[in-house]
């Protein structure tokens, strides 16, 4: 839908009138909405992963420790400057320096506050052997790939549990 | 594999019942935990194996799951687009699990559907717990969330850390993984223009808005998703009490404003909102968003008493009912959206008319 104003760009605010008993419709693009002095937060919902990601990008300009990657899914501060997700939980004490200040800068805090957690289970078991499978996963899934770099180094940390 | 929504429990939709308090403002609450299961890479990097072993533990845990007895198992990656959607427009998978523009979804992805909750299998998160409410019942939501996620973490080893919490696979989710939400319908302060100020005002309280269907869905209907921004460095029950009193404060701004609106504009609304009424009656065609307004009209209609022997159970089984996926899923067949529009029109105007003892 086109802006009722301007008849160039998309109409992105939707804005029901009701001026002396008479209804009336209006449909506005943000340059003529914020030109007419329209509140336009509605129309442009603030996502958090948008704050965040802006926070990322924030941060110090990529720098040589971009390169640094997580042992366990290779998963390099780069890749999650540019998709907003960490590869997995060991990327949390790989990257912990630069999260604590982004966890600051998101959520205000960087110590959690909730519910506590025990494993009841005997997690370093369950993680021993499920760690083993799914290196050896990755292993046959890099080879297939001719994926050589990672497939060595997957083979040493396979080793090195073994 | 052909998707039987009837072995669902209440159809996985048991806010539809509009039973809960303020039904008539606010259609459902929400509790949702993000959790990962340790020693597993995180869904989106993890392989077709490990996807498939967190499936497989998560669905070990889930069998002595009390609150999950009844929890049919769906799997999601064998389903076809319009299935997905189907459970995208009854708020059982998220758009990310969805995968609704792909033709086949993740490996190992999956939606265990029990009465009382969801469970959402390698969504960016290993587990997405998710307990819906009618109205506006936050505490309801959150006291069987943690139920649900003590049962499932006394038998999956989860991923924590001593600082951070729960480790989520995007930090903005990390600590206590919780996300309380409840979806309201607002269009006494659209219409009286109060509604910027408003939501302006949650932003600065620390919450956040979305569409109906979450995040990056547009705001259609005057519906609009209040949720909890951050998630670490408070407790649960301090995000879900501050959520609630700031949802009372909103639910009492919209009384207010509707009180306006009958004193100041009375018969233009009423007016206004017959006309919705009566479109929806008689259409022969209706869009998606088209009906979605019009619904909201007829809806604030019910709740200010100006059309009767509307039930709030069948607006919001309109509202879901009336989507792509269901239509489709009535038809029998795909639909283009010219036929999908008659469709839901068809739809629409057979259920106004048994509800006006007219069928």
């Amino acid at each position: 839908m086109l802006c009722d104003q301007c008849k160039e760009r998309d109409a992105m605010v939707h804005l029901t009138q009701i001026v002396d008993a008479e209804v009336t419709q209006l449909h506005l693009c943000e340059k003529c909405a914020a030109a007419k002095g329209i509140e336009t937060t509605v129309a442009m919902p603030k996502h958090p992963l948008g704050d965040f990601l802006h926070a990322v990008q924030q941060q110090a300009p990529a720098a040589a420790g971009d390169q640094a990657r997580c042992a366990y899914c290779q998963t390099s501060l780069r890749d999650f400057r540019a998709s907003g997700r960490l590869g997995c939980a060991q990327c949390y004490t790989a990257f912990e320096g630069a999260l604590r200040e982004l966890l600051r800068r998101v959520h205000g805090a960087t110590k959690h506050r909730g519910r506590e957690y025990e494993a009841s289970v005997s997690a370093a078991v369950i993680e021993g052997g499920t760690e083993l499978d799914s290196l050896r996963d990755r292993l046959e899934q890099a080879v297939a790939a001719e994926e050589f770099e990672m497939a060595a180094k997957l083979r040493d940390q396979i080793r090195a549990l073994e | 594999m052909t998707l039987d929504l009837s072995l669902l429990p209440d159809g996985g939709i048991p806010w539809i019942t509009a039973s809960g308090p303020h039904a008539d403002i606010v259609l459902s609450s929400r509790v949702r935990l993000a959790r990962n299961v340790a020693g597993f890479a995180f869904s989106p990097r993890a392989n077709d194996g490990e996807r498939l072993r967190v499936l497989q533990q998560v669905r070990e845990a889930a069998s002595h799951s009390a609150l999950l007895s009844n929890a049919v198992l769906l799997r999601v990656d064998e389903m076809t687009a319009n299935e997905r959607r189907l459970l995208h427009e009854r708020h059982l998978v998220s758009k990310e699990l969805a995968e609704l523009e792909a033709t086949t979804a993740r490996s190992g992805s999956a939606v265990l559907v029990g009465d009382e909750a969801a469970l959402m299998v390698n969504e960016e998160d290993h587990l997405r717990l998710q307990v819906f409410r009618s109205g506006f019942d936050i505490g309801g939501a959150w006291e069987r969330a943690s139920r649900l996620e003590r049962e499932l973490g006394e038998r999956l080893p989860l991923a924590y850390h001593r600082d951070f919490g729960f480790l989520t696979s995007c930090p903005t989710n990390v600590g206590t993984g919780l996300r309380a939400s409840v979806l309201v319908h607002l269009p006494g302060l659209v219409l009286t223009q109060e509604v910027g100020k408003v939501l302006t005002g949650l932003q600065q309280m620390g919450l956040t808005y979305r569409g109906l269907y979450g995040e990056g869905s547009e705001v259609v209907g005057n519906f609009f998703q209040i949720s909890n921004q951050t998630t670490l460095g408070r407790t649960e029950d301090e995000l879900c009490d501050h959520l609630a009193r700031v949802v009372a404060h909103v639910i009492s701004r919209e009384s207010e404003a509707r009180r306006v609106l009958s004193r100041d504009a009375g018969y233009i609304i009423e007016d206004k909102l017959w006309r919705a009424y009566g479109t929806l009656r008689y259409a022969r065609s209706l869009g998606a968003d088209e009906a979605m307004n019009l619904l909201s009209g007829v809806r604030l209609a019910v709740g200010m008493y100006l059309i009767g022997g509307i039930s709030v159970y069948t607006l919001n089984k309109l509202l879901v009912f009336s989507q792509l996926a269901h239509l489709s899923l009535t038809e029998g067949r795909p639909l283009t959206e010219i036929e999908a529009n008659l469709a839901r029109a068809r739809y629409v105007r057979g259920v106004l008319a048994v509800e006006a003892g007219e069928a």
